[in-house]
């Protein structure tokens, strides 16, 4: 349940929700992006092992 | 041991993949209960009403956006001097998360000066540094995109990021410097002996607690990120061999 904002809820909410927005964005491409590295490099790795 | 052994990348490697999970699970400990603590259970503020909870955002994101360039700075400065890679790597991680913080901060103080002001935006000293700041940013990573030779790239960065540093410390300290404009002094002074805090104590506890869960999650980012940025690294190297 939120809490009473009254007249303000609007600036709040809204600072709330793009901070959440952004962040969370942020925290996703970056995980996303670590996990397809690794695998990438992993794929390469072994190849390179099977190579020599 | 020496700090500098971690400028090694497989040192790097082992050791941030050990901090990682510990870091990740502070982050989830102190910034979840920070923001609810600062949302939920504290009142409004006598003159600005229930706005006041927008401190738990902006002021930590604001203390970020200026420490992550700060930090950009020192690690650019150890490429520049000392030819770490991993310090250049950092860097280069570190600017998309210092990006994203000053634009929260830029963006959660216009929809709070709007009804505490009367306006989303004034050309105060603090306000337009770090709009410019926020701008070195945005040229910092599109520097990095655009210059395929990863040493020239980070030699070029870096002293972007020198030149940027200016408005960084300008942003900090503008109130100071020119005394004047509509944004207030910094709302979380670190205490002296015998001075009292500008923020009551009830706003002040989950104010701090936010800025370490924000500090937290740059940490598990900047890892997260330096990690990648090696990884791929390493990826450039063996597909050119491959080739």
């Amino acid at each position: 349940m939120l809490p009473d904002l009254g007249k303000y809820a609007v600036p709040v909410l809204a600072a709330y929700a793009s901070m959440f927005v952004l962040l969370g964005g942020l925290i996703l491409i970056s995980f996303k992006r670590g996990k397809d590295s690794k695998k990438t490099l992993a794929r390469l790795e072994e190849k390179r092992k099977k190579n020599v | 041991m020496s700090i500098w052994e971690f400028a090694n990348p497989v040192r790097f490697m082992r050791l941030s993949g050990r901090l990682l999970p510990w870091f990740t699970g502070l982050t989830v400990l102190t910034l979840l209960p920070a923001l609810y603590w600062g949302f939920f259970l504290t009142p409004d503020d006598a003159r600005q009403g229930a706005t006041v909870k927008i401190i738990y955002v902006h002021v930590p994101t604001a203390f970020l956006a200026i420490n992550i360039y700060f930090m950009m700075f020192v690690t650019s400065l150890i490429w520049l001097i000392r030819r770490h890679h991993v310090s250049a790597l950092a860097a280069k991680a570190a600017a998309p998360i210092g990006a994203v913080m000053t634009l929260i901060a830029l963006i959660t103080g216009a929809v709070w000066g709007q009804p505490m002001w009367g306006t989303w935006w004034v050309w105060d000293p603090r306000l337009t540094s770090f709009l410019i700041m926020f701008i070195f940013y945005i040229g910092y990573i599109a520097l990095w995109a655009a210059i395929d030779e990863a040493d020239k790239a980070a030699d070029l960065t870096s002293i972007l990021c020198m030149i940027g540093s200016v408005f960084a410390i300008v942003s900090r300290y503008a109130v100071n410097f020119w005394n004047q404009g509509l944004h207030q002094g910094t709302s979380a002074p670190l205490l002296r002996p015998g001075e009292e805090t500008q923020v009551s104590a009830v706003f002040w506890q989950p104010l701090m607690l936010s800025i370490a869960g924000f500090f937290m999650l740059f940490l598990v980012l900047l890892l997260l990120r330096t990690r990648t940025e090696i990884r791929k690294r390493r990826i450039t190297a063996l597909r050119a061999r491959e080739a």
